[in-house]
């Protein structure tokens, strides 16, 4: 159970390691700030969202034999429960987080969607799902932070400007996986 | 983001300016997840790349024809869900007819519906555009869906391609640092990107 967790943040980063949640809006998320703020957001729908889409697929297409259907149902349900979690987040958090929401939720959406089709595709229980999502989302969250940081400090950089922007906040994100990768060796 | 500058909105059909001057990957930093994930080899690029092609053509073409009926504040749901229909023809085909390249895709060929490209080339409502790296309000018809899908084609053989070559001599290419090295560097050359230059995309 840890393995699955330490794995979920390290060995199998969603942003370093599988590119998901690779996006302008994401990558250049712009501040240290903002990236706790929507590290914070992408946890609650993360969790949400392997949840319901887990109890979905065991309770309603698993026993009508429709699995299918399951890139549509978790379409929809990822639907629902980031609009609702951005909704409550626009109404407690006002001042980070206003006039994010549509925004932030784009880019992220593959991460969301992809951390619960990841737990239906290999198999995981109810416990085990949990822990993956969540560690899925604190791997997320670490990523979205340390590339916020060093796109701050980048930011008055001597460079050329062809690498300014995306182009920079890639490279970096080669560097961070490949020390990911030896940390986790 | 043409149609607010008022620039450009000609309806004449030019599917090279989607391939080098309005590049889905390289200047409008669309799709960039499976520009990575699922470029480990040129095959794999340009099945992803096909994949995708299918389903923003499809998508097109239905939603424009659905888009009347449909009212505005369910417009994004319609449009997913005709979209995750499409994506479900892709996946089923792929695993009954190239069940290697189906493993090697994995996760990526239902993480078609989320590709901020099929929102922008399938014409999806203007809300749901404004994320990730999409330029905002613009619909594109048949001619551009094509033109979009296959310069995000061409570009995922090409980073595929340079994939590649490049772990034939250095192992790393074929790992995830050099997925991100090869299209930063890949971007760097093809020069000034549409928009997430500087600032977040969200100032434009």
């Amino acid at each position: 159970m840890f393995s699955v967790f330490l794995s979920a943040i390290f060995v199998n980063n969603l942003l370093l390691r599988q590119f998901l949640g690779v996006c302008p809006g994401t990558m250049l998320c712009g501040g240290v700030r903002k990236a706790i703020a929507s590290g914070g957001v992408i946890f609650c729908i993360m969790m949400c969202n392997s949840t319901a889409s887990w109890l979905f697929d065991r309770y309603v297409l698993l026993p009508l034999n429709a699995e299918h259907l399951q890139i549509l149902f978790s379409v929809l349900i990822l639907l629902t429960t980031t609009w609702s979690v951005e909704v409550l987040a626009a109404k407690l958090l006002p001042s980070v987080y206003a006039g994010e929401h549509f925004r932030l939720s784009y880019g992220t959406h593959c991460a969301v969607l992809g951390v619960a089709l990841l737990n239906l595709r290999k198999g995981y229980g109810f416990a085990e799902m949990l822990v993956h999502s969540s560690g899925a989302a604190i791997g997320f969250s670490l990523a979205l932070l340390l590339l916020a940081g060093i796109m701050e400090r980048l930011r008055f950089a001597p460079g050329s400007e062809r690498l300014k922007g995306m182009p920079q906040a890639l490279v970096a994100a080669a560097v961070l996986s490949a020390v990911f990768h030896f940390v986790v060796l | 983001m043409r149609a607010q500058h008022g620039e450009d909105l000609s309806p004449s059909f030019h599917p090279v300016r989607w391939i080098f001057r309005e590049n889905p990957v390289f200047r409008l930093l669309l799709g960039l997840c499976p520009a990575l994930g699922a470029t480990s080899t040129a095959m794999n690029g340009f099945a992803m790349g096909a994949a995708t092609a299918f389903v923003l053509l499809c998508t097109n073409a239905t939603f424009s024809l659905v888009k009347r009926l449909v009212p505005r504040t369910v417009g994004i749901a319609v449009f997913l869900v005709i979209a995750a229909a499409y994506v479900s023809i892709a996946d089923m085909t792929l695993k009954t007819f190239a069940p290697s390249i189906h493993r090697a895709l994995g996760i990526f060929i239902p993480l078609i519906v989320v590709n901020c490209l099929i929102l922008v080339g399938g014409g999806a409502p203007a809300s749901a555009c404004s994320g990730g790296g999409a330029p905002g309000a613009f619909s594109p018809s048949f001619a551009d869906a094509f033109g979009m899908g296959l310069g995000f084609l061409l570009s995922l053989v090409l980073i595929g391609a340079v994939r590649q070559i490049g772990s034939a001599y250095l192992p790393v290419f074929g790992m995830p640092p050099g997925a991100f090295l090869t299209l930063g560097l890949l971007l760097a050359a093809a020069g000034r990107s549409r928009n997430g230059k500087n600032e977040p995309s969200g100032k434009r």
